[in-house]
């Protein structure tokens, strides 16, 4: 193809990102939706960065046949692809792969898209509020300062037209905080929002009233302003969790794959997993994941549960057998009929345990929340003795109501409702570069207080897939394997083609499912796979090894195990450092999770647990009063990870995993644990900060307001200035020095 | 004062101008892809041009 025509090199032409490696096993045709002789296809592109990514691709796959619309969207990494003709959707995918960016499906959630419309509706809301706000204070700023020179007629229209700008301004972008203090009365609580609303409903309800009285002071600016100032933070806030929830949604589309299913008449189609029905027959191939539970109906094979139930043997499994999804299939191929999660036993265990977990988190009180309940009814209660003060001092009940609610307008919380979401924002936006997506703000404060750590060992600890033991035998033999092994996708085969890196592939190899590879190596016959596979009998070898044999020669063994991450123990002598204690709790053999324990230091560990064992552990540990930091990939750690005080999963986690836990981290290795400890413990250092400086704003603010000096001069400084300071304590450097 | 009625009208029609095209520009889409939009200006859209100029007698560059 024409890929040298324009940059001449695989992947991003300004070498900003290295070329991806294509992702196997998918069939694109699934995700393609035809609409008469149109064919729409959206793709998750990766490693495009720069311009010339752009320019490439759009150009590349607008010379594909019949190709009407190539547009990548260079910011969230998706490519809108529509073509007429006979074309097919796994072309284009491959044309992609072949200019060398990573390609996925990709499927629009609907949490997503509505995200997506609350983050543009709070965008407009906001800059309804910009406007209303610098409008307003020209009008205002031109009537204090012509204080008591202005005539009164000009300062009443001038009020007038505030007041036609400011209230259908806060009509509108207060909606927000109205409809979410509504919601929190309702529930007979009161947040942050509801003083926020009381007082934008007073000041504007007051000021109209003061206009149509002729009197001196309106209070419109001030109402539009905390609109403003709010909105930014409201705005920042789903902004950054819109990004976080797309980028894990994006981890999760490099994972899904299709499925075959087998219709009635015996042919099989690819579909997604979306559209498997409980009673589609699956037919799930050597080396392929399971991606729905299914009862197997025929065949037998051994499957890799490790993702499941952290075991890291794979077990034989035969008809009637359940297979859980998140199991690979190491053996033969076997069908098996798809069944709904809810009628499935251990889903159904684990669903419950979710949800318990959920309701004890709830329990959590932020440091938010406690400033709210000692806020709200203390600055409540200073307005309504400050009214009733006025009222015994003898002044009118106008000029009574007025102070009262200038001193509710100059105490709204507009720095206390910014202090926590813009360090929250900080933060998680400095973990988002790391590849650490924070599911939202408040977990912060939970990671922060963690004080033991456990940790799942199957593939959080480890890497979760096998790595080929080296030794002199295997070594000699490895270049001759992997010719063999690189023809297959076998999760062993791969060890084996990992561990010898690039290289050629051997001639006439043939797979024979179950068995292993054949094939010439250097013209010779040789053989790749079970023991049984070489001619050996079959004397219960090791689960993970493979066998290598040349014609005529002794068969040689290649072992494989589950190996530490390389900085896990690193990563583990520097946790202690910071004063977390360790722990592994973990569904394998006690030899395994004795080893890695031993490798890593930690004296406490659990082998052999079940979903309910890590649960019940946790709650032991809560009951000691520890709280816990849970880190784990698999579905057995679901329940743990939503039941632990705070919690965390690796990218590569099953879905249900990664939605239990507080934080998605990518890449590899554990050091982002290191980053997300110590960027949450910086981050709610911060947010007290804020609260005090907000709590010492208001205990100057309070007595003037008190003793009904305030001028809505006064107020619009003071509002503006702790706003403003809170926002550049949160921003001001020095976070990352901690990490 | 009779200036007034006619400068605050103005000022606050260009604001609701600039409010309007803003919002406009948020529906449509405007703001979905500003590292896509940053990028797309460099890219050289002149087919035509460059190969007439290979082409041509004079091609100096």
């Amino acid at each position: 193809m024409s890929t040298q025509t324009l940059a001449g090199v695989a992947g991003c032409p300004s070498g900003l990102a290295p070329p991806e490696e294509t992702l196997g096993g998918i069939d694109y045709e699934a995700f393609a939706k035809t609409s008469g002789e149109d064919r729409r296809l959206t793709l998750l592109v990766r490693g495009a960065k720069c311009g010339g990514c752009l320019a490439k691709i759009e150009r590349e796959l607008g010379a594909l046949p019949g190709m009407e619309a190539v547009r990548l969207n260079l910011t969230t990494g998706r490519l809108d692809v529509r073509w007429r003709g006979a074309m097919g959707a796994n072309r284009v995918a491959t044309a992609l792969g072949d200019l060398g960016y990573g390609v996925a499906p990709f499927e629009v959630s609907r949490a997503d898209t509505e995200a997506r419309r609350e983050e543009r509706g709070l965008l407009i809301a906001l800059a309804v509020a910009g406007f209303a706000t610098a409008n307003i204070m020209l009008l205002s700023v031109s009537v204090w300062a012509g204080h008591g020179e202005m005539a009164g007629a000009t300062r009443d229209m001038m009020h007038w037209i505030s007041a036609a700008i400011a209230l259908p301004a806060v009509a509108y972008s207060g909606q927000p905080f109205f409809r979410s203090a509504w919601a929190a009365l309702s529930k007979r609580r009161a947040n942050m929002d509801v003083p926020i609303s009381l007082a934008l409903v007073l000041a504007t309800t007051v000021s109209l009233f003061e206009t149509a009285m002729g009197g001196k002071h309106a209070y419109f600016d001030a109402a539009v302003m905390l609109c403003f100032f709010l909105l930014i933070g409201r705005f920042l806030d789903a902004r950054l969790r819109r990004r976080a929830h797309a980028a894990a949604h994006e981890l999760a589309a490099l994972q899904r794959a299709t499925a075959t299913r087998i219709a009635s008449s015996g042919a099989t189609e690819t579909v997604r997993v979306s559209e498997i029905a409980p009673g589609d027959i699956i037919l799930l191939a050597p080396g392929e994941r399971a991606s729905v539970d299914m009862n197997l109906v025929d065949g037998t094979s051994e499957i890799d549960e490790r993702m499941v139930s952290g075991e890291s043997a794979p077990r034989a499994v035969a008809a009637g057998a359940r297979v859980f999804s998140g199991s690979v299939n190491l053996a033969q191929p076997v069908r098996g009929r798809a069944i709904a999660a809810a009628e499935d036993s251990l889903i159904a265990e684990i669903a419950r345990m979710l949800e318990a977990g959920e309701q004890r988190r709830s329990t959590y009180r932020k440091i938010a929340d406690k400033a709210v309940s000692i806020y709200v009814p203390a600055v409540h209660s200073i307005a309504a003795l400050t009214l009733a003060g006025w009222l015994f001092a003898g002044v009118g009940v106008r000029e009574a109501v007025f102070v009262a609610v200038s001193t509710l307008i100059i105490t709204c919380p507009c720095a206390l409702a910014l202090a926590a979401p813009v360090v929250q924002v900080v933060a998680s936006s400095r973990l988002f570069r790391k590849g650490v997506f924070l599911k939202s703000g408040d977990a912060l404060e939970r990671l922060a207080s963690a004080t033991h750590i456990v940790f799942d060992k199957t593939g959080t600890l480890t890497l979760g897939r096998p790595v080929l033991q080296r030794n002199a035998a295997a070594d000699a033999i490895l270049e001759e394997a992997a010719k063999l092994a690189r023809a297959s996708r076998h999760p062993l085969s791969r060890a084996v083609v990992e561990a010898a890196g690039p290289g050629s592939l051997a001639d006439d190899v043939t797979e024979h499912a179950g068995l292993g590879l054949e094939g010439l190596v250097d013209g010779r016959k040789a053989r790749l796979g079970s023991a049984e596979w070489v001619g050996l009998e079959d004397r219960q070898p090791a689960p993970a090894s493979l066998w290598f044999a040349r014609d005529g020669e002794a068969p040689i063994a290649l072992h494989f195990a589950d190996t530490l991450h390389e900085d896990a123990s690193e990563t583990a002598d520097a946790l202690r450092a910071r004063g977390f204690t360790l722990e592994i709790l973990s569904g394998d053999h006690a030899e395994n999770v004795a080893a890695a324990a031993e490798a890593l230091g930690i004296e406490t560990w659990t082998a052999r647990a079940t979903p309910q064992d890590k649960t019940r552990r946790l709650e032991a540990l809560r009951a000691e009063g520890e709280r816990v930091l849970m880190v784990g990939d698999g579905l057995n750690d679901a329940g743990a990870l939503a039941l632990a005080h705070a919690s965390l999963a690796p990218g590569g986690a099953m879905d249900v995993s990664r939605s239990a836990a507080d934080a998605v981290y990518s890449g590899e290795g554990l050091s982002a644990i290191l980053d997300i400890t110590a960027n949450a413990r910086a981050a709610t250092t911060r947010m007290k900060q804020n609260f005090g400086l907000a709590a010492l704003y208001n205990f100057i603010a309070v007595p003037i307001a008190v003793a009904g000096l305030v001028t809505p001069l006064i107020a619009a400084v003071a509002m503006s200035a702790s706003s403003i300071i809170v926002t550049l304590n949160a921003m001001r450097p020095g976070m990352k020095r901690l990490s | 004062m009779n200036n007034l009625l006619f400068l605050i009208p103005a000022a606050l029609g260009l604001g609701l101008l600039g409010l309007g095209a803003f919002v406009w520009a948020t529906r449509v889409g405007q703001f979905d892809d500003p590292a896509g939009a940053a990028n797309r200006i460099l890219t050289d859209e002149d087919e035509p041009l460059r190969d007439r100029r290979e082409s041509g007698p004079d091609s100096d560059d």
